[in-house]
């Protein structure tokens, strides 16, 4: 067997980009500068050096580390602005890494957008060719996959008609179909499945598959679609905030990142001073946690939910309840649980301190985002205090074992019911 | 037992992406990896110049016809100017398409990064093989409205106007490689400058303006004297017009001191553009 050779090493690699404007906007400002520095002198305007930490730079990607083998189909997730897109930038050559290297065995070719380069004046034909080349194909390659490639888009009719009068559909197929045939040893592809109707998307999922499968190509592959994602990567990396967080098995990352995807700090949310407060009631603490698990690690269906409020009655004379109400993500009112049905919290609570906490079930949401209310109610007929979607949360599904089914249920919620199989 | 350890696998790395540092031999061999799209860029250039137009490739002649006709009627018939001797619209026509390569060359090689930043930001391919495509493109665009000098060249010659072709046509080759340089010197310089400073745009247009009538293109060198002379042949495009002029029309200064300052001008000039431009394709889309 061959070894696993290791054709891309990403080594302390780091983009810094400039906040702000560029330069110092007029000519005669840059060319004093350029002249004392000519002469050796200080910097004509005597400002102080600015420090990376001071606002005018942001890192956009720093601290990669990375090593893709031979054969590998890398999924790269995170969030906008992840840095994501400048690593594409970098791996493809169009600019420049401020620090790090990376060094690859074999031609990388980057797909960061379809049919770049085509002109529209030039003929489907004429423009195959010169986005082939564009893309790094010699002529010869270009060639001896140009059937191929014309069967692919389906634009064989039009072939000798300016791409003008093609529809939009036609060029992006078009496009893609030339990309598609590329065959470099590295393959960057950045979202671009996400073209044409649903029967070519479908086309365009089996090509790259085709492409990654067999070992020989490896391919990075970045999109927020979960599902191509999962479908065709073998590993899969996180990104968030210009680092690099998870590394490893696909599943896992996904559920990184759907993690990542919400802010761990409105989990738990404290009133300090002015509180959140009516003339009865101060609140002073509300947070959600999954039980088990850190604050900031992602929710998953199988962990059991705690909600805990804590708040100050002000009016000793009255009964306080709370309720919660779940939204769905779409605006849906899902569910709603309520000390009010509780018998044995009839109780008065005289004043002071009181705390209400909930426990879900594990098993009870799907995948997805909920909205969370909370309300307090009075004498167990009016309603105090509305704290509208105070927490929105996402839920990841369970890493599954090969073999599960792994589809995924569109129901609201996914409630594991009492169920007994019996033979009879 | 063999344990495979991929560290190493001590094959050679293909591509290496690293900070900073320029390396233009390397820069050089990529193009000629290149060259089947630098072949292409020609021709997109070339068959979209004509595109839904009534009279397509015929506009190759009339554009320089017209101006000359302009030329003819404003410095031949109203101010007259003298010609040496050759006849004014044979003058202007040679003159014109020569100068047409070296001013053609630059005005576009100077856009380069403004008008391809959509493609620059998503794909990597040397980019100097833009800059070398319109070169090319441009020498095509010569070769076609030599065609249409060589026509009118055999009737002034034929009908015995004393004009004739001189030994100094075996530089012709020079003479074009001085062009190329000076136009590819200038573009680059201009492109890499304009990355960061926009105005240049607006004021390449009234600089070649400028260079032309400082240029012997509607006159002869001869009809300058003293400082104007100097002055018009610090331009490097002058010895070389004058020159080709020499070369098909008999008439013109012919000095190889001249021509070889220009042939210095030219290789400075693309040497400081290759730097400048290498230079700047590392990050201009960040700047841009």
């Amino acid at each position: 067997m061959a070894s696993k050779q290791i054709v891309l090493e990403i080594k302390n690699l780091g983009k810094k980009y400039r906040l702000g404007k560029i330069g110092s906007g007029t000519l005669s400002h840059d060319f004093q500068e350029f002249l004392s520095r000519f002469r050796g002198k200080e910097k004509a305007s005597t400002e102080i050096p600015l420090t990376d930490e001071q606002k005018d730079f942001i890192w956009a990607l720093r601290d990669i580390h990375l090593s893709v083998n031979k054969g590998e189909v890398l999924g790269i997730i995170g969030r906008n602005g992840a840095g994501k897109s400048t690593l594409l930038k970098l791996l493809s050559r169009v600019t420049q890494p401020t620090e790090g290297t990376v060094r690859a065995r074999g031609r990388i070719a980057s797909l960061l957008e379809v049919g770049t380069g085509m002109h529209p004046e030039l003929s489907g034909r004429e423009n195959i060719f010169l986005n082939g080349a564009i893309l790094g194909m010699s002529r010869q390659e270009i060639e001896s996959r140009f059937e191929e490639i014309v069967d692919f888009s389906g634009c064989r009719t039009f072939l000798d008609t300016p791409i003008k009068r093609y529809s939009s559909g036609m060029k992006v197929r078009l496009g893609f179909s030339v990309a598609a045939f590329l065959e470099p040893e590295i393959l960057i592809v950045d979202e671009v499945l996400a073209v044409g109707d649903v029967e070519f998307q479908k086309k365009a999922i089996d090509r790259m598959r085709a492409v990654s499968s067999g070992g020989k190509r490896t391919v990075l592959f970045v999109s927020h679609n979960m599902a191509s994602i999962k479908t065709l990567c073998s590993r899969c990396v996180v990104f968030d905030q210009g680092r690099l967080v998870f590394d490893g098995h696909v599943d896992e990352a996904i559920s990184r990142y759907l993690g990542y995807n919400q802010d761990a700090s409105s989990r738990l949310i404290t009133w300090e001073k002015r509180g959140h407060q009516t003339e009865e009631v101060f609140v002073r603490r509300a947070e959600i946690r999954a039980e088990n698990k850190a604050i900031n690690e992602p929710f998953s269906i199988t962990d059991a939910v705690n909600i805990e409020i804590e708040l100050t009655n002000k009016n000793p004379n009255k009964t306080l309840d709370c309720t919660l109400q779940i939204h769905s993500e779409d605006g849906a009112f899902l569910a709603a649980s309520s000390t009010l049905f509780e018998n044995d919290t009839k109780e008065n609570f005289t004043s002071g301190q009181l705390s209400f906490s909930c426990q879900i079930p594990p098993r009870f949401f799907n995948q997805g985002s909920y909205r969370f209310s909370l309300l307090i109610v009075a004498d167990r007929n009016t309603t105090i205090l509305r704290l509208e979607d105070l927490f929105k949360v996402s839920f990841v599904t369970a890493a599954r074992s090969p073999g599960d089914w792994m589809g995924t249920t569109r129901s609201y919620l996914l409630p594991q019911f009492i169920w007994n199989k019996k033979l009879m | 037992m063999k344990i495979d350890l991929p560290e190493h696998d001590e094959s050679p790395w293909d591509v290496v992406i690293e900070p900073a540092g320029i390396n233009i031999s390397n820069n050089l061999r990529d193009v000629w990896r290149y060259k089947d799209l630098l072949f292409l860029f020609v021709k997109r250039d070339f068959v979209t110049f004509y595109k839904q137009t009534i009279l397509g490739p015929l506009w190759f002649f009339i554009q320089p016809l017209l101006r000359v006709f302009i030329f003819y009627v404003i410095f031949g018939r109203i101010v007259k100017i003298p010609t040496d001797g050759i006849p004014p619209i044979l003058f202007y026509l040679t003159s014109l398409i020569f100068w047409e390569y070296f001013a053609g060359s630059w005005k576009k090689t100077a856009e380069t990064f403004l008008e391809n930043q959509q493609i620059f930001g998503k794909v990597y391919f040397p980019r100097l093989v833009l800059p070398l495509s319109v070169l090319l493109s441009n020498g095509v665009k010569l070769a076609i409205q030599f065609l249409l000098f060589a026509l009118f060249w055999a009737y002034y010659y034929f009908a015995g106007y004393g004009i004739g072709l001189t030994s100094a046509l075996i530089f012709l080759p020079l003479y074009l490689l001085i062009m190329a340089l000076l136009g590819l010197g200038a573009g680059l310089i201009v492109t890499s400058l304009t990355t960061k400073y926009r105005d240049l745009k607006f004021l390449l247009d009234t600089i070649i303006q400028l260079l032309m009538y400082l240029s012997p293109i509607l006159y002869p060198l001869s009809l300058a004297e003293g400082r104007l002379r100097t002055v018009l042949l610090l331009n490097p495009m002058t010895s070389v017009l004058e020159a080709i002029k020499f070369s098909f029309l008999g008439t013109g200064v012919f000095s190889f001191a001249y021509l070889a300052y220009s042939l210095i001008f030219g290789l400075v000039l693309v040497s400081i553009g290759l730097v400048v431009f290498s230079r700047t394709e590392k990050n201009f889309i960040d700047t841009i």
